[in-house]
């Protein structure tokens, strides 16, 4: 297990400082959330309702990953690296949980910025609202990886990972959605809990299957 | 060490390998020969375990760990140094002392002096001397290698030539290449596929 966590850490760490040098998805997250929020802003009538600006929120925090998570096998596609993380005697599931640290922490780093922005345009956010992000934010980075990982394999990807990561991203956004205005949260926020722990555990199985040819 | 039977590769419609045949001992030295499109870099993937036979038998010892692969890309990232590069590798596959083996290797290979470069400023020659290092790095028992030769000058191909001829000593080698004679007087076996 220590030596699991250990070449996952190794792995994460390389995808930080790959971003460290290249900047290439953050600040094209942070760019995106906010132009999002600022056409959000413009395009809904004043006096929208709290559910429709929450509900906005919730589409640019999808969009926004999705950006993310489309480059989050950019390098190894493109330079073949795939091939010399697979050769490695490091437990291929490593390569996910590596892929999903660093995509969450891409993801973090965004909404630090886009949930102080939200407030700015629409509305304060409450305490449910960021567990509720917290929470999805784990969901949509382990299916995500996993889904952008099949998409890397295939060739139209562009097209491929919207595919695949909308449907499943549905439960999160209702999860979302439901955790930031319902009354009882807790509810919400088990359900997205629940999501979490039944697709990471789906993700991570299964990573094995898609990087082997 | 390597056994195949009667193995087959396709990729969809098309079967790039076609009811092979070979055996490999432990310490032998196998060149694989033939024309463009004939499955010598699909062989060396089924052999590295980067590909799955489609039928027949395929047996390869040792496991993934203890394989050094070069292949047609040089599987480092280009955004870090040649001694980034090394470095994650190094930790990676556990290797021992691990400093002191990548400033052996640099230094073996030429590279010491660009140790500090991103790999995306290194020539095609250098970044194939980076690649050796990179398979050579945890002291492979089984070392495949796909037209190794490529992209080297002519000083580069003469210090792989003194390598293989050191490492020949000591591991299982399972070579591609267009100049078999340049191999030749190393190799134990020929694999001719058409």
């Amino acid at each position: 297990m220590r030596s699991y966590l250990a070449d996952a850490g190794v792995l994460a760490r390389k995808d930080l400082r790959l971003e460290l040098r290249a900047r290439d998805t953050l600040p094209s997250m942070l760019l995106f959330v906010l132009s999002i929020l600022v056409v959000f802003h413009f395009a809904l009538p004043s006096g929208s309702s709290r559910l429709a600006e929450l509900g906005l929120l919730w589409v640019a925090i999808v969009f926004t990953s999705l950006l993310g998570l489309g480059r989050a096998f950019v390098a190894e596609r493109e330079q073949g690296l795939l091939d010399a993380l697979v050769l490695a005697p490091v437990d291929r599931s490593a390569i996910w949980l590596a892929k999903v640290v660093a995509t969450l922490a891409f993801l973090v780093v965004a909404e630090v910025v886009a949930l102080p922005a939200f407030a700015l345009f629409f509305e304060p956010v409450g305490w449910s609202t960021v567990a509720g992000v917290a929470l999805a934010d784990v969901g949509i980075c382990a299916v995500g990886t996993l889904l952008a990982a099949m998409a890397a394999a295939g060739r139209a990807r562009e097209l491929l990972l919207p595919l695949l990561f909308l449907p499943l991203a549905l439960p999160i956004v209702i999860g979302g959605v439901g955790a930031s205005v319902a009354d009882g949260s807790g509810r919400y926020l088990g359900f997205l809990a629940l999501y979490d722990a039944i697709f990471a555990l789906l993700a991570w199985a299964s990573f094995e299957y898609v990087v082997t040819e | 060490m390597i056994r195949a039977e009667r193995l087959e590769k396709r990729y969809g419609e098309k079967l790039v390998l076609r009811g092979l045949d070979f055996e490999l001992d432990r310490g032998g030295f196998l060149v694989v020969t033939g024309p463009n499109g004939s499955g010598k870099t699909t062989l060396l993937r089924l052999c590295a375990g980067l590909a799955i036979p489609s039928g027949g038998t395929l047996e390869v010892e040792p496991e993934r760990g203890a394989i050094g692969f070069l292949g047609h890309e040089p599987l480092v990232y280009r955004e870090f140094t040649a001694l980034e590069n090394l470095d994650l590798y190094g930790r990676l596959y556990r290797v021992p002392e691990r400093r002191e083996r990548i400033g052996m290797l640099l230094e073996r290979f030429g590279l010491w002096d660009s140790r500090g470069l991103r790999a995306a400023k290194l020539s095609r020659g250098q970044l194939q001397r980076l690649a050796l290092c990179r398979s050579l790095l945890h002291r492979p028992e089984l070392l495949i290698l796909d037209e190794p030769f490529s992209g080297l000058d002519a000083d580069g191909a003469e210090l792989l030539d003194r390598e293989l001829v050191a490492m020949r000593e000591r591991r299982t080698i399972l070579v591609s290449t267009h100049d078999p004679e340049r191999v030749a007087p190393l190799a134990s076996g020929r694999l001719a596929l058409a």
